[in-house]
């Protein structure tokens, strides 16, 4: 109560300044620094163990799927599960766009949550590669209440490989980002299929609309010259590259990846480097293309729907595939969505409407769900980048109390800052 | 000999693997919405080019290292990680580091980096001698000298020689014309310290022959077991592509410094 009266007295204080959660010590207000280089080393949550025992483990969803020659090494989708000796809640963790468990916000959320004493199941992205060769129905990502489907068949035929093992009180379920929004659509899902009864569900800075999300990264290209053709991005791309030199000597694993080009970031940033604003959403847009381009080639070849590879070619195990990568990274997700995705959806279900599809794929349609669910709690940012100011209106009306909403903290980037892992380990285990 | 006859047979089967049933062309192809025709411009360099006139190869062998990797070198790896205690396993990896660690001195001289030479000349006479045969790294750990990388590929590069095409050697991995050739240089001078050493234990042919290729198997598992990297786990359709020029610049770097 006192700290109620106190907290009621700042907020007087501060007044209309805006930054009424006063002892937020995630520092960085900036939200293109935040989601690049998310939390300093001395905010992160110190009771993370510094090895997680987990298992990777295979499933063959659909055992008659053809594999097409040139993904010849997608022989089942895999996954990981840390369990615990004794009974314990299981919690499904679901990555972001593109990642696999082996992301680092998933390898963080893993042992946070097996730290504290939950087994843990780490799923794939629908919209990664593993998921959309072996365990999507229709390979074609994005659709998010199909994309739900898959997740619920998977974690199904996962919890059935593993349930004579391991000792589960209750289920629970997380997702960050676009893993966030599946996660709502699965326990909506849940309550049909009532495999898992999920007790609590969690969503980390989800996106309201798909569509809207994908077109604020697809522009972020656009701020490293609105009038961005593949020559400037190469040129820009380069001198990027050639700066991270020094770091490949740091790193043990360098990969053209998310964690590689943000962790490159975060050394610069260390060394007192601020990058430009244009460098910053550059790069965010950078690896938001690079993920969608895995994902729309992956998907163009499993459908045979002939975006970009010829239709009905068949592309063997040693084929090139660096002209493929040439058009695919000039394909943004907008593109995806306006030329593959709805027009594939529209065959299945003729009279479909593209407001239909993005309304779809987007939080809104199962806003009195989510609004009368007390089982789901929201953590997200006001200055997350993914999300308008009326997606951010949208959340805090429909989660109420249930929203934790932080000041700071961009897309992501104070995932691992001890306030907010510990927020969502005290949600679970109390 | 006996080695380069291993690698040539399973060159040749690579190739036989690569050349499995032709696909059955069902339909006719219909151009692509996107066409590479369209997108790409066959006159122009691109970010992700990397001059790779050997490519099918390059991918034949980049897959038979996957499927190598996956069914006999991670497992024989993953019992010697299970079978030795860490700090034993630390203890090769120190021992190797020491003995290669000649090349690296070799190769700092030939690029006239006598800070480096000094520090990895330094590093030989502590960890061989208090180090106990190299076991410890003591010159890191009291001294604060860290190990300088230096190979005759980066040499070559210092002397203003190209990459030349990109190569992916089999089980080694990545790789280019420059840095193969380095690789056989660092090699020669490797084997030739290391037969002298074994020279002087008093061993008859063979017993120095199986020491000889006991300590290059032991050599290859603790160097895999020390390399992070997997195949395929980038979960991008492109990882040819992107570790291709990712080595590329790599090299360029470690050239450079």
């Amino acid at each position: 109560m006192k700290r109620l009266v106190l907290v009621l007295i700042c907020a007087v204080i501060v007044g209309f300044s805006g930054t009424p959660a006063a002892a937020y010590d995630y520092k960085v207000d900036d939200p293109y620094v935040a989601t690049i280089v998310g939390t300093p080393e001395v905010l992160e949550w110190d009771k993370l163990p510094k090895k997680v025992d987990y298992e990777l483990l295979g499933l063959k969803v659909f055992p008659d799927r053809p594999m097409p020659d040139v993904f010849w090494y997608q022989r089942e989708f895999l996954y990981t599960l840390s369990y615990q000796k004794q009974a314990a809640p299981l919690i499904f963790v679901i990555a972001g766009t593109g990642s696999s468990f082996y992301a680092s916000s998933m390898v963080f959320l893993q042992k946070a949550f097996w730290g504290a004493g939950f087994h843990v199941i780490c799923l794939s992205s629908p919209t990664h590669m593993n998921f959309i060769t072996t365990a999507s129905a229709t390979s074609v990502p994005g659709n998010i209440a199909e994309d739900s489907q898959d997740l619920y068949r998977v974690m199904t035929k996962a919890w059935e490989q593993v349930k004579d093992r391991i000792k589960v009180s209750e289920f629970y379920l997380t997702g960050y980002s676009l893993g966030a929004s599946q996660a709502a659509f699965v326990s909506k899902l849940d309550e049909e299929k009532r495999v898992f009864n999920f007790k609590k569900v969690c969503m980390v800075n989800p996106s309201v609309s798909l569509y809207t999300s994908a077109k604020i990264l697809d522009d972020m290209l656009l701020e490293i010259d609105p009038n961005l053709t593949p020559e400037i991005f190469d040129r820009w791309f380069d001198a990027r590259l050639a700066r991270f030199g020094e770091i490949y000597r740091m790193m043990k694993e360098p990969q053209l990846d998310h964690d590689f080009l943000y962790n490159a970031y975060r050394t610069l940033y260390k060394k007192g480097q601020t990058p430009s604003r244009e460098n910053l959403a550059g790069m965010i847009g950078t690896v938001f293309r690079l993920a969608s381009s895995n994902m729309i080639f992956t998907a163009d070849v499993m459908a045979n729907y002939g975006l970009i590879v010829p239709k009905n070619r068949v592309l063997e195990s040693a084929d090139s595939l660096t002209d493929y990568f040439k058009v695919t990274n000039r394909v943004s997700f907008l593109d995806y969505f306006n030329e593959f995705l709805y027009p594939y959806s529209r065959s299945r279900n003729p009279g479909l409407t593209k407001e239909a599809l993005i309304e779809g794929t987007s939080l809104r349609s199962i806003e009195p769900y989510l609004r009368n669910s007390p089982k789901i709690v929201l953590m997200t940012n006001e200055d997350d980048l993914i999300l308008t100011p009326a997606d951010l209106s949208f959340l805090k009306d429909v989660f109420g109390a249930r929203a934790k909403i932080y000041p700071r903290g961009g897309h992501l980037g104070n995932l691992t800052f001890r306030d907010n892992i510990g927020y969502m380990i005290n949600f679970f285990q109390n | 000999m006996k080695r380069a006859l291993c690698l040539m047979l399973l060159t040749v089967l690579i190739f036989l693997a690569g050349c499995g049933t032709a696909p059955v062309r069902k339909e006719p192809e219909i151009p692509a919405q996107r066409p590479v025709s369209e997108y790409v411009n066959p006159d122009v360099t691109y970010a992700i080019d990397v001059f790779d006139p050997w490519e099918p190869m390059n991918r034949r062998i980049y897959n038979f290292n996957a499927i190598f990797d996956n069914v006999i070198f991670l497992p024989v790896v993953s019992a010697y990680e299970f079978v030795l205690p860490t700090f034993v396993q630390k203890g090769i990896t120190n021992f190797f580091n020491n003995l290669t660690e000649v090349t690296n001195l070799t190769n700092s001289l030939l690029q006239f980096k006598f800070v480096k030479a000094v520090h990895t000349f330094g590093r030989i006479c502590i960890n061989t001698t208090v180090g106990i045969g190299g076991l410890i790294d003591v010159a890191t750990l009291n001294d604060g000298i860290t190990r300088e990388d230096e190979d005759f590929g980066q040499t070559l590069g210092f002397y203003g020689l190209g990459p030349g095409p990109y190569l992916v050697l089999p089980i080694l991995g990545p790789s280019n014309v420059r840095d193969t050739t380095g690789l056989v240089g660092d090699s020669v001078v490797y084997s030739m310290m290391i037969g002298q050493l074994i020279g002087h234990l008093g061993l008859d042919d063979t017993q120095e022959d199986v020491l000889n290729y006991s300590l290059t198997a032991v050599y290859a598992i603790d160097k895999r077991s020390n390399e992070p990297f997997r195949y395929f786990k980038t979960g991008s359709p492109f990882e040819y592509d992107l570790i291709r020029k990712l080595f590329l610049i790599k090299r360029q770097f470690q050239i450079d410094n």
